[in-house]
């Protein structure tokens, strides 16, 4: 094709190209013409893919060559709840393989929900000469003699983030393998460990690591050890403590203290295991520096915890668990003006009573006293519609909204009505809620508002709620920038799935279980959908031939993809498609 | 709202079924009957019905768009998803699949919602079960406690552990035991400790900076735990003595000394294990089955110094 006199030269493109990060603006770009297309696909360097079998490792290696940072995410959200069978997917081995060796200067590789081994482990640690960042999230599959590869091997490990993967913990040993000469990690996260690091091997780490700035111990490192840890390594931003508890000695005690304050820039506090109330106060000397404050595992009653949160006034993240109390919550809207992120887990989930003083109104003090408060995480056992209005018009800049009221199907405690006029608030006051959790008595109503009003809606999670299939219609017709809906135990069922079949190509995914969707639905929409992957999970073994038309799917995973049917489908799923239920292995 | 004798027609428009479905969403909210419920739950499951679906542009055609085609002879221009389902006389029972989802599903639905003594222990289903027979065997028995729910509350396995200190034992023992299992049903390992089948517990010995795993699921009697800790810990606890000697090896010492007496206390170490409130107990008082049931953790102390540790409670109970 002749080159026309004045358009741009590549280099030029290129470099213009270069100050456009998001993944987005890139995707644009690269719609816009044919050439850009190919200037555009040869400097892309970091890229997103949300759903691992939505696209082939083939084809992202011969559209990209030259990437250096990739992430990629596995198994539906759910699977953190074990709604997700063993062995249903999500190996990152065709992953890393295709890109050992395709990209010899990959430098990053973060991974979601996905399974991997100790060889694509080490196939990491040697493939990739520059290699700097790992971050495995809720990753399983391995063991730390894969870890080891990596210390090992990876010469200029930026970043190593093991958070809450499951890792098959063969010994502490594998910290021992980061060469003496090793100097360039900056964050190190081993939090999911359960077996002891040796205490020498992290001592010498962090001596010859003077630019670590996040540093997040496991459970087994005593308190004790915590003081001269800190003591090597000055600079931390970031601080993951073992188990916050020992014998109660006054030197350990002012040790601990002068070694938070000996670390000017610590910022972020977490871990906190068995945490002793005697030892709570060591934070106090730094509370006013704290932004963000991890207690979730705290499972510590005591005034000393409300204490600490007051103290922190320019706290932005707070996770706790609901020991912290009305009351707590209360004192933490007085005093934490700049709170935007707060979680509240439940200590005793499944028991039948309540065992803290923790209801709904805590989270309406947060949301009177707390002007930036965006992001909500909140189990309770009680709720009500006036208290979600109240919230709702107090925080209309909410964008994450996550409501879990324990007991499943449980109306407005004050009025026995169902929760709808209360989450319909929510959705129509905060215009830029991108994220939101229902629970509780819910009817199709709920529904009708959140099609309404949540425009801007990427992710709903429902669960126990709604009456028919009106409630599913009115979410997937209404909700336009819709990308992941995940449903458990609701009566929605084939009417709605197969009249919005269209919106499911728009959206990542769609997760079902436990509803009224027939196996014959699940068939129609694989035949008419080719490019959705309709996969059944089913509890017999067998070849669903035989399941009736009208028999209900117990879990249902719907995704859009360009790479066709997954290849590594276990035995209990079934891709449909026509006539009969596919399965290529 | 008598659907079978819906059923009865030949082939419904989806222009019927949509006033019925606004009447019978408008019914929910006036006054919500279990009868309502159990009327959606036959229409799904496994009984004829047909139904006559549209495939539009995603939010852009009106759910109650009337259009008068017959169901058979379709419009060329909108693409039909019609659904025909088996014929009516299939008979359930024959099939191997015994639609068993739809009635696991329909337990759910079967919460009283808004009676006013719907308490949080007590839900006596008492509704109308005989409109639903499938149903009806569900809810029959007075249910005094939610059954275990797979995956609910949505926490993370690795937080369900955290809070075990100072709750009422027996129920959430049993609920947390309920919902391991359930957990395991699901197909996933619920516990970071447990690990495939087995029931995993750590065990740390004095003397010995590695903490090991044990699968108490492998054996049925304290002896046989006795001899697995043996083996376990013997060739460590040498390993351990040879290095502090300096490295230097004798061979008359060479032979590893067998770990004995771990439960009646005439050993140089005593077995003891830490139950699921926090308190440190000496292994072999309580039955095997029992003790599985509540131990989370097991330490090999050396005997002399059994008496410094406090065999009682942990450092900070919970205040009541």
């Amino acid at each position: 094709m002749p080159r026309i006199a004045y358009a741009f030269p590549d280099e030029v493109l290129e470099h213009v190209f270069s100050f456009i990060h998001s993944d987005q603006d890139r995707n644009a770009i690269s719609l816009v013409c044919k050439s850009w297309y190919e200037i555009e696909r040869w400097c892309r360097r970091s890229i997103f893919v949300g759903n691992c079998y939505a696209v082939s490792p083939v084809m992202v290696v011969k559209r990209f060559p030259k990437l250096r940072s990739i992430s990629l995410k596995g198994k539906p959200h759910f699977a953190d709840f074990n709604l997700v069978p063993e062995d249903w997917g999500g190996y990152a081995c065709p992953w890393i393989e295709a890109m050992a060796s395709a990209y010899p200067w990959l430098e990053e590789i973060r991974l979601k929900r996905m399974v991997l081994t100790d060889e694509s482990l080490e196939l990491i640690s040697k493939s990739f000469k520059n290699f700097q960042v790992l971050v495995l999230s809720s990753c399983e599959g391995f063991s730390t003699d894969g870890l080891a590869a990596i210390a090992a091997n990876c010469r200029n490990l930026r970043e190593l983030d093991l958070r809450e993967s499951e890792v098959e913990d063969l010994s502490g040993h594998w910290l021992s393998q980061f060469p003496d000469s090793f100097t360039s990690l900056v964050s190190l996260n081993i939090s999911c460990l359960g077996s002891e690091v040796s205490t020498c091997a992290l001592e010498r780490l962090l001596a010859g690591c003077p630019n670590l700035q996040s540093l997040r111990l496991n459970r087994a490192v005593p308190l004790e050890k915590l003081v001269n840890l800190l003591g090597r390594s000055p600079n931390l931003v970031e601080l993951g403590t073992g188990a916050y508890t020992s014998e109660m000695q006054p030197d350990v005690f002012s040790d601990l203290s002068r070694a938070f304050v000996g670390c000017k820039q610590l910022k972020s506090l977490s871990g906190f295991w068995d945490a002793m109330p005697y030892y709570l106060p060591a934070v106090y000397p730094i509370s006013s520096r704290l932004t963000s404050l991890n207690l979730s595992y705290a499972t510590t009653e005591s005034p000393y915890l409300v204490k600490l949160v007051s103290e922190c006034r320019n706290l932005q993240r707070l996770w706790v668990m609901d020991y912290i109390e009305d009351s707590g919550l209360e004192a933490l809207a007085v005093s934490c003006k700049d709170l935007r992120e707060l979680r509240v887990f439940p200590s005793d989930p499944f028991g039948l009573e309540p065992n803290v003083a923790l209801t709904e109104r805590g989270l309406v003090s947060v949301s009177e006293g707390c002007p930036e408060l965006q992001s909500v995480l909140y189990f309770c056992r009680q709720m009500s519609n006036a208290a979600l209005v109240t919230i709702a018009r107090n925080r209309p800049n909410m964008t994450r909204f996550r409501l879990c009221i324990i007991e499943p199907r449980k109306p407005d405690y004050l009025t026995l009505q169902p929760l709808d006029a209360g989450f319909g608030a929510i959705v129509e006051h905060c215009k830029n809620l991108r994220r939101l959790s229902l629970s509780g008595l819910l009817t199709d109503r709920v529904f009708e508002y959140i099609g309404s009003y949540g425009k801007k809606l990427e992710m709903l999670s429902v669960a126990f709620a709604g009456d028919s299939d009106l409630g599913l219609h009115y979410v997937l017709s209404g909700c336009d920038n819709l990308r992941k809906l995940e449903v458990r135990d609701c009566p929605f069922g084939d009417k709605a799935l197969l009249a919005n079949a269209a919106k499911l190509e728009t959206m990542r995914s769609l997760w079902m279980s436990s509803c009224n969707v027939s196996f014959g639905a699940c068939k129609l929409l694989g035949q008419k959908m080719p490019r959705l992957n309709v996969e059944v999970i089913i509890d017999e073994r067998g070849p669903p031939d035989s399941m009736p038309e009208s028999c209900l799917v117990e879990k249902l995973y719907i995704y859009r993809t360009v790479a066709g049917p997954r290849m590594d489908m276990p035995g209990f799923v079934w891709r449909m498609e026509g006539d009969s239920a596919l399965r290529v292995s | 709202m008598d659907v079978r004798s819906r059923n009865e027609e030949v082939s419904p428009q989806l222009l019927d079924l949509i006033p019925k479905a606004k009447k019978e969403w408008r019914m929910n909210e006036e006054g919500r009957t279990q009868n309502n419920k159990n009327t959606k739950k036959d229409k799904s499951c496994c009984e004829e019905r047909k139904l006559e679906l549209r495939l539009g542009p995603p939010g852009g055609e009106d759910w109650f768009l009337p259009h008068n085609h017959n169901t058979k002879n379709s419009d060329e221009s909108v693409l039909y998803l019609g659904y025909f389902p088996s014929q009516q006389t299939e008979k359930i029972s024959t099939s191997p699949w015994a639609c068993s989802s739809s009635s696991k599903a329909s337990s759910f639905l079967q919460f009283p919602s808004c009676s006013p003594q719907s308490m949080p222990e007590k839900k006596a289903f008492s509704s109308s079960s005989s409109a639903n027979p499938a149903v009806s065997s569900n809810i029959s028995q007075k249910r005094t406690a939610p059954g275990p729910v797979v995956g609910w509350p949505p926490i993370r396995s690795f937080r369900k552990n955290l809070a075990s200190n100072g709750i009422s034992k027996t129920a959430h023992e049993t609920q947390q035991q309920q919902n391991d299992v359930a957990d395991k049903v699901a197909g996933k390992k619920p516990v970071v400790d447990n690990v495939g089948k087995g029931l995993f517990v750590k065990i740390n010995m004095d003397g010995v900076p590695i903490g090991r795993k044990v699968d108490l699921n492998a054996y049925d009697s304290y002896e046989k735990l006795s001899s697995a800790v043996d083996e376990l810990f013997r060739c460590l606890l040498a390993a351990q003595r040879d290095s502090s000697a300096g490295g230097i090896k004798n061979k008359e010492e060479d032979e590893e000394k067998a770990i004995t007496g771990l439960l009646d206390g005439s050993g140089e170490y005593t077995l003891v294990y830490e139950d699921n409130e926090g308190d440190r107990m000496l292994v072999g008082d309580v039955p095997w089955h029992m003790f599985v049931s509540t131990v989370k953790r097991l330490r090999v102390l050396k005997s002399s110094e059994l008496s410094a540790f406090t065999l009682g409670n942990k450092q900070h109970k919970k205040a009541t």
